[in-house]
């Protein structure tokens, strides 16, 4: 496929600052507008950048990890923060959260849902990378289309 | 107890997960959470002599009052003696037995499993507890079975335990349901003791006896237990012997002594038992592999013990948890013997194998104290089962004599394929040519202690056997007297029955040959593989005939199906019970005319273009038009959802699109475009009303306030939307996660089902091998006598 500069710059200059919205999204989710799944979509949008800038190839070029490694392990994160608290003697999925006065962060409350919250943006990021993983290297993307 | 249950758990985990380096050590660190169990059986033997009982409960969702309840009693003790005793003993073997490689550790490790599962299932306190692991055995079983998984007939023989037993298991599940919720509680213990008498508890307990029959091989659903001798001998001599089988003894046994008066029970219990008993035996007779001698006197000697734990009496429960001693003691001992013959001679064929001589000694003892036990001679726990069988139902009056007939007749059997089975070890041709290499001393040990243990039991019965057996049948049937046994009662008629018994099996010996020819023609109809593969093979007609009725194929079909089955629900309740609340306020502000104009005029436009690639733009052109009137109506989470879903959506729709014609199909007929535009039509005003009615009858007090005021102080976060998502409704997050990446495994599946299109056809042809394997291999295991 041809590449095009422009797409290629900006889809580079683009990129880190969509994923750490996506983190930022992620973590102030819980007070703001935002949370996992819309972290996720966030973060998916940014490699779908990637993608349509450099193929499939920029895509995994991006981490060594494998789509369905990354969807199990939220998968598996999610479930992990849901019967954590059996082990504690909780209910499933009871919630704690830990307040604490960091430096330049200022007063920072976390909640032990964000580990859950995590789970769900991984899940989502993986379902968007195995979607191009199985269907974005059939055929290479005709130029003009 | 939980500690006991998660113990099996991890170790069976570290050696799944540690197979490769850990070799031979694999059996030793698998045989811990056994050695754990014993000696908590040891730790807490006397809490539970007297019909007393430890009792656990761990809650796990307590909003919806579920619990892991657990329970140890005499009974359990019994049950926790057999499965970890003989655990110990087949992970001893299975050190000797295996190679040390990987696979072998694996099979190390769900032995464990296993075990753990057994274990779960005798402590269960609760039905629904119970059911999981009942299931738990079912498919750990099924990975055991088919340990050899490269070969048909090891898939075939283990897909067949699992259909049956887990076909069992869920009809069980149907029965447990309505047998909880007739008593109100799931608690077994509590049903038990104040048992429930409505009119729908019969129905519960013959779907419970389904379970039961089918878990434990019984007449007509047997056939799986012999299939599953494809498994290597020890876990056969585990799963097939002391444990899996048992699951359903032991679930008779718990239910009888409160349920057998009920209905059908105690005809049905005494009649399947019986017929089990006597076919197994006549079954056995004539198996040339010693393996599957042994399996067919396993369902014989299951059904012995289903007769007798079946009848909730006194006498024949006690009698029936002697035999279930015992029988685990000599069955399990002899299936090692034939794991030691097959090993090292290579074959199981009785007329194959050629003298044991030299350092065959120790085999050939256990062989003939095992042999003798399952015959029911003197001085060994065999016999105090089968005296205590006699004697149960020597005094019941004319039922009682129907019964007793027919456990002499299988009790004769048993003696002669007793006899069968020791003559082969005992008396094969000499032939030093061809003499087998003597196994080690280690290799044997296993089944020399649990030898020992068989006549340990017989001769000091009144010692170690009589306690538990007292404490299993007080924790069974409260109130019953002590139990007292012993080897000799002086002259009884039970004595003189048992006499009649070895007589009359010396005399099936001698006289073996006509007896062969009655059962060549005889087995046809005693099989019942047929039946099942028969069944087997409907099940996939009619699957396919209905995919062919419901999945047309048409993408046009499906999408009116479910969108007018969506309008059809909400609109029978609205047509009965709405009420019109009259024209809304249709716009507030002059931009949402502006937006509703643009997602209308776009939709419109989506359905009339003739482009694919336009029709995906205009369709981006409406999810975006929804995010902002999201805006415009305050809901910035939503909006940037929305928003983020929309880009995703045409990026995806993009590369699909690649693989589709540029333009859609120039026409479709006249009357399929009038269909649709029904269909529209009808959604859409469905739909509209729907929302105008639902948004008018709101509750009293919205549910949405609640969640408002308690999101900060419960949850911990300003953003309700995201509280309700992981906090409020966090289980049905975890829930839609998880369809989530069963969707996207499906995409990757189906987009490469397309690369390899010649897969499909594959796997149908496959399926139609595994059933042709089924019936073959079942045929060619029951060779006939005759040949």
């Amino acid at each position: 496929m041809t590449r095009s500069l422009i797409m290629d710059t900006a889809a580079r200059v683009i990129f880190h600052s969509a994923v750490i919205l996506s983190l930022y999204l992620l973590f102030a989710g819980h007070n703001q507008p935002g949370g996992g799944f819309v972290g996720g979509l966030v973060a998916a949008a940014a490699v779908t950048m990637y993608y349509v800038a450099g193929g499939i190839d920029d895509v995994r070029s991006l981490t060594r990890l494998r789509p369905w490694t990354i969807l199990g392990g939220g998968l598996a994160l999610a479930s992990a923060a849901a019967l954590v608290p059996l082990a504690l003697g909780d209910m499933v999925m009871e919630s704690g959260y830990v307040e604490a006065d960091l430096p330049l962060l200022g007063h920072v409350k976390a909640t032990s849902v964000l580990v859950f919250d995590t789970g769900v943006y991984l899940v989502v990021v993986g379902l968007v990378l195995m979607v191009f993983a199985a269907v974005g290297e059939e055929a290479e993307p005709e130029a003009g289309t | 107890m939980t500690a006991l249950i998660i113990l099996h758990g991890i170790a069976g985990a570290a050696v799944l997960l540690g197979a490769r380096v850990l070799g031979r050590w694999a059996w030793a660190v698998g045989v811990t959470p056994m050695l754990a169990s014993l000696g908590f059986v040891a730790a807490h033997a006397g809490e539970v002599a007297d019909g007393g009982s430890i009792d656990q409960r761990a809650t796990w969702v307590g909003g919806l009052d579920l619990a892991i309840d657990l329970r140890f009693d005499g009974f359990g003790l019994l049950m926790l003696l057999v499965i970890s005793g003989i655990g110990v003993a087949i992970m001893a073997y299975g050190a000797s037995y295996f190679a040390p490689t990987a696979p072998s550790a694996r099979v190390a490790g769900l032995l464990v499993v296993f075990s753990g599962s057994m274990v779960g299932l005798v402590l269960a306190d609760d039905l629904l507890t119970l059911y999981v692991f009942w299931e738990l055995t079912s498919i750990t079983s099924w990975l055991l079975i088919g340990t050899d998984d490269t070969a048909a007939r090891s898939r075939a023989g283990a897909l067949h335990a699992l259909m049956v037993t887990g076909a069992g298991g869920l009809v069980m599940l149907g029965g447990l349901v309505v047998l909880g919720q007739e008593a109100g509680t799931y608690s077994l213990s509590a049903i038990l003791a104040d048992p429930p008498t409505g009119g729908y508890v019969g129905v519960a307990l013959g779907l419970v006896l389904v379970g039961i029959v089918t878990k434990s091989a019984q007449y007509p659903t047997h056939a799986w237990l012999p299939g599953a001798m494809v498994a290597p001998t020890p876990v056969s001599a585990y799963l097939h012997s002391a444990t899996m089988v048992k699951a359903g003894i032991y679930l008779a046994a718990r239910l009888a002594p409160a349920f057998a008066v009920v209905g059908l029970w105690r005809p049905a219990v005494t009649t399947i038992g019986l017929v089990t008993m006597i076919a197994g035996g006549l079954r056995a007779l004539r198996q040339h592999d010693l393996k599957l001698l042994l399996a067919m006197g396993t369902i014989s000697q299951l059904g012995f013990l289903l007769v007798l734990v079946g009848t909730g009496e006194e006498a024949a429960t006690m009698a029936g948890c002697v035999l279930l001693l015992a029988h685990a003691l000599f069955k399990a001992a002899l299936f090692l013997v034939v794991g030691i013959i097959d090993h090292e001679a290579g074959t199981r064929d009785r007329r194959q194998l050629a003298g044991f001589g030299a350092g065959w000694g120790a085999v050939k003892a256990v062989t003939a104290v095992s042999a003798a036990s399952m015959a029911g001679l003197p001085v060994l726990v065999g016999f105090v089962a089968k005296e205590g069988a006699y004697e149960a139902f020597v005094h019941e009056g004319s039922a009682g004599v129907a019964v007793l007939a027919g456990l002499i007749v299988g009790s004769v059997l048993t003696f002669a394929y007793s006899a069968r089975f020791a003559m082969t070890v005992l008396a094969a041709p000499a032939d030093p040519g061809t003499a087998p290499q003597s196994p080690t001393p280690l290799f044997v040990a296993p089944a020399a202690v649990l030898a020992l243990l068989t006549v340990g039991g017989g001769l000091l019965v009144g010692v170690v056997v009589e306690g538990v057996v007292d404490a299993a049948v007080v924790a069974l049937i409260p109130g019953a007297g002590h139990v007292h046994l012993s080897l000799w009662h002086g002259w009884s008629l039970a004595l003189v029955l048992s006499f009649a018994t070895w007589v009359a099996g010396a005399v099936l010996v001698a006289r073996r040959a006509p007896l062969e020819r009655l059962q060549a023609n005889l087995a046809p109809r005693l099989g019942g593989d047929d039946a099942f593969v028969a069944a087997l093979r409907g099940l996939n007609r009619t699957a396919a005939g209905v995919t062919r009725v419901v999945q047309s194929g048409s993408l046009p079909v499906y999408i009116g199906v479910i969108l007018l089955t969506a309008v059809a629900v909400p609109g029978v309740a609205l047509v009965l019970g709405g009420t019109w609340p009259g024209w809304p306020q249709f716009a507030e502000t002059p931009l949402q005319v502006l937006l509703a104009a643009l997602i209308v005029g776009a939709a419109v436009a989506t359905t009339v273009v003739k482009r694919r690639f336009a029709a995906v733009v205009l369709l981006g052109a409406v999810g975006y038009g929804m995010g902002a009137v999201f805006i415009v109506q305050g809901a910035p989470d939503l909006a940037l959802t929305q928003f983020a879903v929309e880009t995703l959506s045409i990026v995806v729709f993009m590369l699909v699109l690649r693989n589709l014609p540029a333009r859609f199909e120039p026409r479709t007929p006249a009357i399929a475009t009038w269909m649709r535009l029904l269909v529209a039509s009808i959604v859409a005003v469905g739909v509209f009303v729907l929302a105008l009615v639902s948004s008018a009858t709101r509750l009293p007090r919205s549910v949405s306030d609640e969640v408002v005021a308690r999101s900060l102080p419960d949850g911990e976060g300003a953003n309700v939307v995201n509280v309700v998502l992981v906090d409020f409704r966090g289980l049905d997050t975890l829930g839609e996660i998880s369809v989530l990446a069963v969707a996207g495994v499906g995409v990757v599946a189906l987009a490469r089902s397309k690369r390899r299109p010649a897969l499909d056809g594959l796997d149908a042809t496959d399926e139609a091998a595994e059933i042709d394997e089924m019936a073959t291999g079942h045929a060619a295991e029951d060779e006939d006598v005759a040949r």
